[in-house]
């Protein structure tokens, strides 16, 4: 269960002053839903992630995940989460084991539970075909399965994604959506951000559009849909988001 | 728990460099090649051309002394020198390197000589310039051996001892041990080279576990897990620190193997011994463990400040020219221990770098100044400890990490 309570990342810039980059953001995500975040390009979605991640420290406003906030104990949080964005990349001179041990052990696991679980998502995600090779040598799908391995072998009970798709080619892409609904039927709580309207229609339970550091609407896609008059997500969206938009071109 | 966590990313760092070339080359290749290069090679380079300078046969021009015939013919007698006559442009060839110098006796040299007037012999040459001061000094001692001769011709028609010129002697004698003397002359740069070594070999992985991070988008996947940013901070300091010693380590071992090495060769030869005298440095298990001992604090110093500065950049590249400069920052006080005369004092023992490298000019001639030694190695690991705080710190701060 994640709980985001007036949650808001303020950045000192020096040409533009003070950014509210979010802005008193407050939702709830459920264990066994997946909650999605649509916004533009730096609505402030990767910040609001971030910041549930214990990546970046809320400036005002808390967030509790699992029951531990995130500014009082934020490694608990994080031994909690499995975060899985396009910019956390491999480290590319481990081998694909490699690299998923050494995220088991900072999660605290130890040499034989570790092997267990490695077996295990290894077994399950095929990736035995290159356990031992450098992560610089692997396809993009093998790196896509790879880091998945990686957010699944501490098992965590919340699983947050920053735009998990960007930049892939469909069938990679694929591999991530069907791992995202994977996790909610296991019963994870699944936050993750995007600007593809499909990705959103086709997952999430629950959609919030976030611009310029605010939520500005929640519910289910039938909610949305009842209440903007609008069967297409796009048009919801653009209903919702253009008078901020424009005030913002503006500023 | 916290000291398992920063293991277990140093463990993986290490695997890390350790399938890095560039890490690979500049923290074991470098420190390993560079002394048996820079001792044996360049000492050997040096020999040769100082004995090639010295077989050359200089020419020397006669200038006048036509009525001076036998000054002229022990001139021409002299080994190793080959008398050219004269010519109008006697100059331009000196600058030209056509002939190495010029001596010019003036007229009726041989005659004022025998009348007890006194003149000149001038000898012309190109200063600095090793082969035409080897022809001076031939030409030198053979007119200074003339004079001494005239001297004796006119004593002994006097009826006069040799005393009368030289009431007494005087001479210097060295009773400082050789390896002190050499020390003096070399213990210097052998703590610039440990200090410059010890940085080199922590900047590549200081530049690669920071920025090299940011730049591979592993930041965010590792601060994704549940390690403290501290315990990783550490496990990252420590094995940049690893690097920095490592290179020391190496650096100090085979400074030591490619001095007994070009020692053994040089004792060979007299030739050698006579050369090589003021070179051979005997370096004891005793010196190398010290030396090694006060590098320990600056590498501590060198991989957190290097780490720091490295965090800000985004890029490998950024980095790069970040730490660049650096390393004037560290081889102008490094340098400065080397200059003659400069000496360890109250002072200059708290100048970080300085102090480490004028202690290693001390240590290696076998001086144990303990109130210094421990001055040293006080603020040197009080600077260390800043400077890693300072990265800790550093490493909290999102506007640091996650800079754009």
């Amino acid at each position: 269960m994640i709980e985001a309570r007036g949650l808001s990342k303020r950045f000192q810039d020096k040409k533009r002053g003070e950014i509210r980059a979010v802005d008193n953001v407050t939702f709830t995500c459920q264990p066994g839903k997946i909650y999605g975040l649509l916004g533009a390009n730096g609505a402030g979605k990767t910040t609001t992630l971030r910041m549930l991640a214990t990546i970046l420290e809320p400036t005002d406003g808390t967030a509790v995940v699992c029951g531990h906030d995130v500014i009082d104990d934020p490694e608990k949080v994080r031994a909690n989460v499995g975060f899985l964005s396009t910019a956390t990349a491999l480290y590319r001179r481990l081998t694909a084991q490699e690299f998923v041990e050494y995220f088991g052990r900072l999660n605290g696991l130890d040499e034989a539970t570790l092997k267990k679980r490695i077996d295990n998502v290894f077994n399950r995600l095929d990736m035995n075909g290159f356990r031992d090779r450098r992560c610089d040598k692997l396809s993009t799908g093998m790196i896509q399965k790879t880091s998945i391995a990686r957010t699944l072998v501490h098992d965590p009970l919340v699983m947050i994604f920053d735009e998990p798709t960007n930049g892939l080619d469909i069938m990679s892409a694929r591999t991530i959506t069907a791992f995202i609904r994977e996790c909610r039927d296991q019963g994870k709580t699944v936050i993750f951000s995007t600007h593809i309207m499909s990705e959103v229609e086709k997952l999430c339970d629950t959609i919030g559009i976030i611009q310029s550091g605010k939520l500005l609407v929640e519910g289910s896609l039938a909610q949305l849909r009842e209440k903007y008059g609008e069967q297409d997500l796009e048009e919801i969206f653009v209903k919702v988001v253009t008078p901020h938009y424009v005030a913002e071109e503006n500023n | 728990m916290s000291m398992r966590n920063v293991g277990i990313v140093y463990r993986k760092e290490l695997t890390e460099a350790i399938r890095d070339r560039r890490t690979v080359i500049s923290t074991i290749l470098v420190p390993l090649l560079l002394f048996p290069v820079l001792s044996v090679g360049f000492g050997a380079l040096a020999f040769t051309l100082v004995g090639k300078a010295k077989e050359e046969v200089p020419k020397v021009m006669l200038r006048g002394g036509d009525d001076s015939p036998t000054v002229v013919d022990g001139l021409r007698k002299l080994d190793k020198i080959e008398i050219v006559p004269e010519t109008p442009n006697w100059k331009d060839q000196i600058i030209n390197k056509e002939i190495r110098a010029a001596v010019e006796i003036p007229v009726g040299f041989q005659a004022d000589v025998a009348g007890q007037k006194s003149d000149t012999v001038k000898i012309y040459n190109y200063e600095g310039e090793l082969k035409s001061e080897f022809a001076t000094e031939k030409v030198e001692k053979y007119m200074k051996e003339y004079r001494d001769l005239v001297i004796k011709e006119r004593l002994a028609a006097r009826n006069l001892p040799e005393t009368v010129l030289k009431p007494f002697e005087v001479k210097h004698e060295n009773v400082a041990p050789p390896e002190k003397v050499s020390g003096a002359a070399f213990g210097g740069i052998i703590g610039y080279m440990v200090i410059l070594l010890c940085m080199t070999g922590a900047m590549y992985p200081a530049m690669d576990l920071t920025a090299g991070e940011k730049e591979r988008g592993t930041m965010e996947t590792i601060l994704s897990s549940p390690i403290s940013r501290m315990h990783l901070v550490l496990g990252k300091f420590f094995l940049i620190l690893t690097a920095a010693l490592g290179t020391a380590a190496l650096s100090v071992l085979s400074m030591g193997v490619s001095f007994s090495v070009l020692g053994h060769y040089t004792s060979q030869s007299a030739a050698g011994r006579e050369a090589a005298s003021g070179l051979i440095l005997k370096l004891g298990p005793t010196t190398v463990l010290s030396v090694f001992l006060m590098a320990l604090p600056v590498a501590v110093l060198f991989s957190a400040t290097l780490m720091t500065i490295a965090l800000f950049a985004k890029t490998y590249k950024e980095a790069q020219s970040y730490l660049t400069p650096m390393t004037f920052v560290v081889v102008i006080p490094a340098v400065a221990a080397m200059l003659p005369g400069v000496e360890l004092t109250p002072k200059l023992s708290l100048i970080p770098i300085l102090n480490v490298s004028l202690l290693c000019k001390e240590l290696v001639a076998g001086t144990y100044h303990w109130n210094y030694i421990s001055i040293i190695f006080a603020s040197t690991c009080v600077y260390a400890a800043a400077a890693l705080f300072i990265a800790i710190k550093m490493f909290q701060r999102e506007s640091v990490l996650f800079r754009s």
